[in-house]
């Protein structure tokens, strides 16, 4: 097998010079009664070009977005990945790499968790970045966690807008740890106002988590938000499931957060899926040791050469076990690595106009679809490069039937949010060219019609 | 090119590498992005978006042109070592190769270019490949039911302690307590804490397994579950496990498995005859999926039939030919992570299972723990070994014979890089004063663990003629020792210069 380097031959040799005769010595250990008896009952061994095959044929039942005109947002990103990305994250000295605990070794990937820590502050505003949680909701419980933590307080008050399943993870990590939850329902805008929030406010909230831009797309205001909160001795946590939306957006920073946490899929990581994507997480120089995950920081060697070391690792679950800030172990280094890519190839100019472009593509989607007859736009609140569209027909159905035509124009809302099954969600990104808007906005309205 | 900074001369020179940060390269109108025409009306963004929710430019960010974001970055990496330069023998990680057929195949864009949202219908291969892969992973381990939605083992542990809460919960008492082994790694007693237990360490026996009668004397009906590895840390299998765990049972626990140390099992033995009722798979480990210098990994959990009303949602059900998603569990403990899993993670795995099949897999796990008992036998006489129980996938030594010369576990670790490996695992776990934990895993070649065990012997003879050259180590690194006090002293997470 070609994995296995140790033939048969090599195999004698070894027991051998151990002084034993076969293999089944080396498990004489393991009681009888539970070794198996047969191989395992999963299929038998492919060759190379069997398997791929095989890959071929299972992934050719899936509909990828680039054979079909897809819209789809709500926490996964289709954007362009630039080449080399996946070349240099394919890199055998990166991608077979371990955590860099060996920092004379690693330089490599120390340097780069340190230039992705970087870009995440500058982005955020923030003045300190962890090297990557899982994702953006596992990121948010974290926020949570951390708040309540630096507050030693018990409420949470969650935007409604926070995506779903981010909330839901949310609970899933609170529920027994004796932390509540209570939601702020947005106003017509389809913002988060601050009038409920203040409403809202008691002197157990540890923290407030808005999501900018939110679920429905919008972008939420946050002026005043920070000056009440701090006021009353409360966090405020901001996620950002689309971080391209910070090519052009004020950033958290700015508004007075004390916790960024979001979604870096959209920076250089496929689809995929749903998985694997990228957490990323930072906060103020004052909040550091209650922060969850890894952090490089810049040192000097015996030779007063600058170099990169993990640290403060006294946080970590490693060193102080059931005290650390989070079990977090292996986190995203790669998609956090294709992350740092994609933004260096984007520079500070590429970031901003693809943040102009998909905010140019989305508004004139927006727009054509808002003048289909029986269509409206629920929420009047701005948004970049997603909105929410009320139609005449269920939203479920209008993506169904769209299907056959090779277009999914978004996200049912109603499988979300109970009430909203007429408004779908759709994303616009600059991987959607005006041929399929145009194509979109003619089938939907074809659709409408014919109902 | 100098660095404007430091006056130090840029770029490779022989053996000597510089590479200043990436922001120290930009230069004011450098750009290495391209975008297609806009198509549509260019509005500027204040037409769309009130004037006080814009920002201005990303101040520091890089402006650098297309190739010099590739040179940084392929610099960078090689300052790296990696599984694919070398031996890696870092115990409990299982640092075998990754196949690059399993990139391949993930790069498929049936697999990396759907959509999470996309309807059911139009990712039925998906589905599919989920639906099977639980299978096997059942299969492997002896387990009813997998959930993959975990992104990585601690983040699988965690979910397994809630549907162990869950389970409790439901029969009226969620229970307050995990035992665990002194000799567990840092994630247990941290996943714990999360979950709201309270963690009691036992102490290992003086042969290293978790001792019968001291899980008895603390064994209750408070106590959740017992969270133990197999084998364990010391890569000795636990002989008392199918007693423990029916002492744990008899008082209605559970048994957690940390699935860290599969690598040693698959096709041998399974968790689920052992009496085990969860384990997490760590599908970076014993599945080959690579390490990336930090993850992604995926953290599936197998559980017994009790505990599958309580699987996160939404769990992949089989209708005839169909696959789908089914939200509708009640009991469930809600979702670990928004999507379903790490999906590209689960797709090299599958990859990987069927690329071995069952014959592959055996002699894996043979392999695995073969070529770990042979590195022991070659070191014994120069490394104390703390127990004397036959290993499996691993083994581990300690530094108390070179301590004597003033040579400790870290010295030698960082002696070992001068000799072209990265270092065993060390100072883990807790129990071994001066550990080395060391696995080889069955990528390695005979003639590969011969070379590493004679450097490490190289190593114990140097501890003891010339312990000197041992505590300078590393010398042949782009960086000798760095000063960790001073990067947590002083601290600098991120580039300020302007």
């Amino acid at each position: 097998m070609r994995y296995i380097p140790n033939t048969d031959a090599d195999r004698q040799a070894m027991l051998e010079a151990m002084g034993l005769t076969t293999i089944e010595d080396l498990f004489s250990g393991i009681p009888k009664g539970l070794r198996l008896n047969g191989p395992l009952s999963i299929p038998k061994a492919l060759s190379e070009q069997e398997v791929l095959r095989h890959m071929r044929m299972l992934a050719g039942r899936n509909a990828n977005v680039e054979d079909y005109a897809a819209f789809l947002g709500a926490g996964a990103y289709h954007h362009f990945i630039p080449s080399i990305v996946p070349v240099l994250t394919s890199r055998g000295e990166f991608m077979t790499a371990y955590t860099p605990y060996q920092p004379e070794m690693a330089q490599g990937t120390l340097q780069a968790v340190y230039e992705y820590q970087t870009l995440v502050c500058q982005l955020t505003d923030m003045e300190v970045a962890n090297a990557s949680l899982y994702d953006g909701s596992t990121g948010v419980a974290e926020a949570v966690l951390m708040a309540r933590r630096v507050t030693q307080r018990d409420e949470v008050l969650l935007s409604e807008a926070v995506h779903p399943e981010y909330g839901a993870v949310l609970r899933t990590y609170l529920q027994n740890l004796g932390m509540r939850v209570h939601e702020v329902p947005v106003d017509g805008a389809g913002q988060t106002p601050l009038a409920r929030v203040r409403e809202e406010l008691s002197a157990r909230t540890a923290c407030v988590v808005v999501q900018s831009p939110n679920f429905f797309g919008v972008i939420e205001d946050l002026s005043g938000f920070a000056e009440t909160l701090h006021h009353e001795k409360v966090l405020l946590v901001q996620a950002v499931a689309e971080p391209v939306s910070l090519g052009l957006l004020k950033p958290p920073g700015a508004w007075g957060a004390d916790i960024v946490v979001g979604e870096g899929q959209a920076f250089g990581n496929a689809l995929s899926y749903g998985g694997p994507y990228l957490g990323f997480f930072a906060t103020r120089d004052r909040y550091v040791r209650q922060m969850p995950g890894r952090l490089a920081g810049e040192t000097v060697d015996t030779e007063g050469r600058r170099g990169y070391v993990l640290t403060l690792s006294t946080r970590e679950q490693h060193i102080r076990r059931e005290k650390a800030t989070s079990n977090i172990c292996t986190n995203e280094g790669l998609c956090a690595l294709a992350a740092t890519i994609h933004l260096c190839t984007l520079g500070k100019v590429g970031l901003r106009r693809v943040a102009e472009l998909n905010l140019q593509r989305a508004s004139y989607a927006r727009q054509q679809l808002a003048a289909i007859p029986g269509c409206r736009l629920p929420f009047s609140g701005p948004t970049f490069n997603e909105f929410v569209l009320e139609t005449p027909k269920p939203a479920g159905d209008l993506i169904q039937q769209l299907s056959a035509h090779r277009l999914i124009p978004g996200i049912d809302l109603g499988r979300f949010y109970s009430g909203r099954s007429h408004q779908l969600l759709m994303c616009v990104t600059e991987m959607n060219p005006r041929e399929d808007i145009d194509r979109l906005c003619s089938a939907v309205s074809t659709a409408i019609r014919a109902s | 090119m100098e660095n404007r900074q430091t006056n130090a001369v840029q770029g490779i020179q022989g053996l000597v590498f510089r590479e200043d940060l990436i922001f120290e390269q930009s230069a004011p109108g450098r750009v290495g992005y391209s975008l297609p025409a806009a198509e549509v009306p260019e509005i500027p963004a204040e037409t769309a978006i009130p004037a006080h929710l814009l920002r201005d430019e990303v101040a520091g960010f890089p402006e650098v042109a297309e190739l010099d974001v590739l040179r940084h970055f392929t610099r960078l990496s090689q300052w790296n070592y990696a599984i694919d330069l070398g031996t890696f023998p870092l115990g409990s990680c299982t640092m075998k190769y990754n196949p690059r057929v399993n990139e391949e195949a993930a790069k498929i864009p049936g697999f990396s270019r759907i959509h999470p949202y996309e309807p059911e219908e139009l990712v039925q291969g998906a589905l599919q490949l989920m639906y099977e892969l639980e299978r096997y992973l059942a299969e492997i381990s002896g387990m009813d039911r997998v959930t993959l939605q975990p992104a990585a083992g601690a983040h699988g542990e965690l979910t397994g302690l809630l549907m162990i809460r869950a389970y409790h919960a439901s029969k009226g008492n969620p229970r307050r307590k995990v035992i665990l082994p002194d000799s567990a790694h840092g994630t247990n007693p941290a996943s714990s804490a999360l979950c709201g237990y309270q963690v009691i360490e036992l102490k290992s026996s003086k042969e290293g397994v978790v001792d019968p009668q001291a899980v008895a004397e603390v064994m209750d009906e408070d106590v959740a579950a017992l969270m133990t590895t197999n084998p364990n840390t010391l890569g000795i299998f636990e002989k008392h496990i199918q007693t423990v765990s029916d002492i744990v049972h008899r008082k209605g626990g559970l048994v957690y498995c940390d699935g860290a140390n599969l690598n040693a099992l698959v096709g041998i033995a399974r968790p689920g005859d052992m009496g085990f009722d969860v384990i997490q798979f760590n599908l970076h480990k014993t599945f080959s999926t690579p390490h990336g210098g930090g993850g992604p990994g995926a953290g599936p959990v197998g559980v017994k039939a009790p505990l599958m009303p309580f699987l996160p949602v939404p769990v992949v059900e089989q209708d005839g030919d169909r696959y789908r998603l089914d939200y509708n569990r009640p009991q469930s403990i809600g979702r670990v992570r928004a999507f379903y899993g790490n999906f590209g993670m689960l797709v090299r795995a599958y990859t990987y299972i069927r690329t071995l099949g069952p014959d592959g897999l055996r002699r894996m796990a043979e392999t695995a723990v073969l070529n770990a008992n042979y590195l022991l036998h070659r070191i014994k006489d120069y490394y104390e070994v703390p127990y004397p129980e036959r290993p499996m996938h691993e083994c581990v030594v300690s530094d108390k014979h070179q301590v004597e010369h003033g040579v400790k576990a870290l010295d030698i670790a960082k002696r070992l890089i001068d000799y072209g490996y990265h270092p065993p695992t060390i100072y883990f776990p807790l129990i071994v004063k001066g550990a080395l934990m060391i696995e080889p895993t069955e990528s390695e070649g005979k003639e590969r663990v011969d070379r590493l065990a004679e450097a490490l012997i190289q190593i114990a003879q140097e501890a003891e003629k010339d312990p000197e050259t041992v505590l300078r180590a590393p010398t042949r690194t782009v960086v000798s020792r760095l000063n960790e006090t001073r990067a947590a002293r002083e601290p600098n997470y991120c580039w300020n210069g302007r």
